[in-house]
């Protein structure tokens, strides 16, 4: 049997695959928090508690309403974007004038009442929540057994991810949403609603969260305590990738996935702990982050 | 009204916060006219335009722009009704290239110059569109400010000192394209402080001072005012 370093390649490609697969998440929601925090210079701590809420609806569906996977994949993100959308246009909005901490503070309470909601009515257990039959099994690549929902994981979030990348810079909405975001007020005054923008922005964002959740619903116990460890894991990531670079916190999620998977296979006692002291590492050499502009 | 008024301002005062800048602004502009807001640096030129767009903070008085009232209105509303705005500091968007600057104001009316046109009008453009938008030359930059919304179908366009640090013959170029776009029929305020520019473009001046229209000058009445006007001008 091939080895690398004395591992074993399948043990190799197998703890590669599962960091992948938390990249996946790790970059759908950097992804989402970039974008928001690019528009609406808003750090949103509701970002975990928006994914927690996506796994939670998707279990919900299914368990009162008979809904499926499928059906959750595409109508969760939907209602955890139209949750935020609500948010934004009752509280957030009335922020946007004031420094930048209100926005932190509003966000964070916002993400303890929701936590707290959710623990009040289904408890802090977790539910199961099974993979889809068309998902569930593994492909045989012949030098290893690659399960089919961990790839399929990858490849939602590699072309959600990629489209948002193109969406933003390649299209004439995106060139508004630039704009907007380099210059709101002279952007209004040519007669491009900001406003709107800057609230569907955040409710995209949010749906992001959401999509996230529903992807991970398969993969991990679904409780309302599911946001704790990967927000501040994506956190993290944020603070390497640097805010406001759409690939770079994507190519980041992806990257420290891959490490906490590398890790886990040659240190297994640090892999919880790498990406924190890669973001150590990262702030040293380059305060504002692997992609961020420095000011 | 008179059937040919485009805008008239009336004790228009325009706040910044807590600072009062404008004490009550009185001008009309007729459909087709060109006018200039002239007046020393700080003397509330700018935020004459910009109380306009609806980019300051508070704002008291009337503005009527062909026959309604649009001083409460949010700034998208303002263009939408079809004002082109060049802002003084140009605003060009360093994250879009050159085309992509060119065509991100929407169209707010019909009539607009086409992609193909701007880019005759202004040949340096047409060579650099897929330039980062703040890489151009501050004269290209100055260009592109002013193309930008002559694509839209603007019929009211208002100007922010588009002459000011530019090289003569760029300056006799913009010149040129001002008096295309008055025999287009556009309705423009140029604000400049550069009076040797605007005097021959503009059917009248205003002269602007502490946040007041000081005086109006009609193009006919300038040779014989020009001693008053210098002095106003502290030039
Ligand atoms: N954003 C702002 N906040 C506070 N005061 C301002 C601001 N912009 C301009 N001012 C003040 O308003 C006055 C008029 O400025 P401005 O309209 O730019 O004059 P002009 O364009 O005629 O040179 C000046 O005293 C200037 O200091
Ligand atoms: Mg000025």
């Amino acid at each position: 049997m091939a080895d690398f370093l004395g591992v074993p390649l399948p043990a190799l490609l197998g703890q590669l695959m599962l960091g992948l697969v938390n990249g996946s998440f790790y970059a759908l929601l950097s992804l989402g928090l970039a974008v928001i925090f690019g528009m609406l210079h808003i750090i949103n701590f509701t970002h975990g508690a928006l994914y927690m809420m996506g796994a939670m609806l998707a279990w919900m569906a299914s368990a009162y309403l008979g809904l499926g996977y499928w059906w959750s994949l595409v109508f969760v993100p939907i209602v955890v974007g139209a949750f935020a959308v609500v948010i934004e246009r009752s509280l957030l909005q009335w922020i946007y004038k004031l420094d930048h901490l209100y926005g932190l503070l509003l966000t964070f309470g916002l993400a303890l009442i929701i936590g707290g909601v959710f623990r009040h009515f289904f408890g802090v257990g977790g539910q199961p929540y099974s993979i889809p039959p068309e998902l569930t099994g593994a492909i045989n690549l012949g030098f290893m057994y690659l399960p089919k929902y961990r790839a399929w994981v990858i490849a939602v979030s590699v072309v959600v991810c990629l489209a948002t990348w193109y969406m933003i810079e390649k299209t004439r909405l995106g060139s508004y949403l630039r704009a907007a975001t380099e210059n709101p007020a002279l952007t209004q005054a040519f007669g491009i609603n900001v406003p709107i923008m800057v609230m569907l922005t955040f409710g995209f964002g949010a749906a992001l969260a959401g999509l996230a959740g529903v992807l991970a619903a398969p993969t991990t116990q679904v409780s309302p305590l599911m946001s704790s460890d990967m927000i501040i894991t994506v956190f993290a990531v944020v603070v390497i990738g640097g805010m406001g670079s759409i690939l770079g916190s994507v190519l980041t999620g992806l990257g420290l996935g891959l490490v906490e998977g590398l890790t886990k296979v040659f240190y297994a006692e640090a892999s919880s702990t790498v990406v924190f002291v890669v973001m150590v590492i990262v702030l040293l050499v380059r305060p504002a982050g692997l992609f961020g502009k420095e000011k | 009204m008179s059937a040919t008024e485009y805008l008239r301002v009336e004790r228009l005062h325009a706040f910044y916060g807590e600072s009062h800048i404008l004490h009550g602004i009185d001008f009309t502009v007729r459909r087709g006219e060109c006018v200039s807001l002239l007046g020393r640096n700080g003397a509330g030129r700018t935020t004459t335009l910009r109380a306009l767009m609806g980019l300051t903070g508070r704002r008291t008085g009337s503005i009527m722009l062909n026959g309604r009232e649009i001083i409460d209105m949010p700034s998208h509303r303002i263009a939408q009704l079809g004002v082109g705005y060049c802002p003084e500091e140009r605003g060009i968007y360093s994250g879009l290239t050159t085309e992509e600057n060119l065509l991100l104001p929407p169209r707010v009316g019909s009539g607009g110059l086409s992609v193909e046109e701007l880019y005759e009008m202004f040949p340096n453009l047409a060579e650099r569109r897929h330039s980062q938008g703040t890489r151009l030359s501050g004269g290209e930059q100055q260009m592109l400010a002013l193309a930008r919304i002559l694509r839209t179908g603007a019929r009211l366009l208002l100007l922010d000192e588009i002459s000011e640090g530019l090289a003569p013959v760029i300056v006799q170029k913009l010149a040129e394209v001002i008096r295309d776009l008055k025999s287009r029929d556009y309705t423009i305020v140029l604000v400049e402080q550069n009076f040797r520019f605007a005097a021959p473009l503009a059917d009248r001046m205003f002269v602007v001072e502490h946040g007041q229209i000081a005086t109006e000058i009609a193009q006919d009445e300038l040779a014989g005012r020009m001693g008053e006007l210098q002095t106003l001008l502290g030039v």
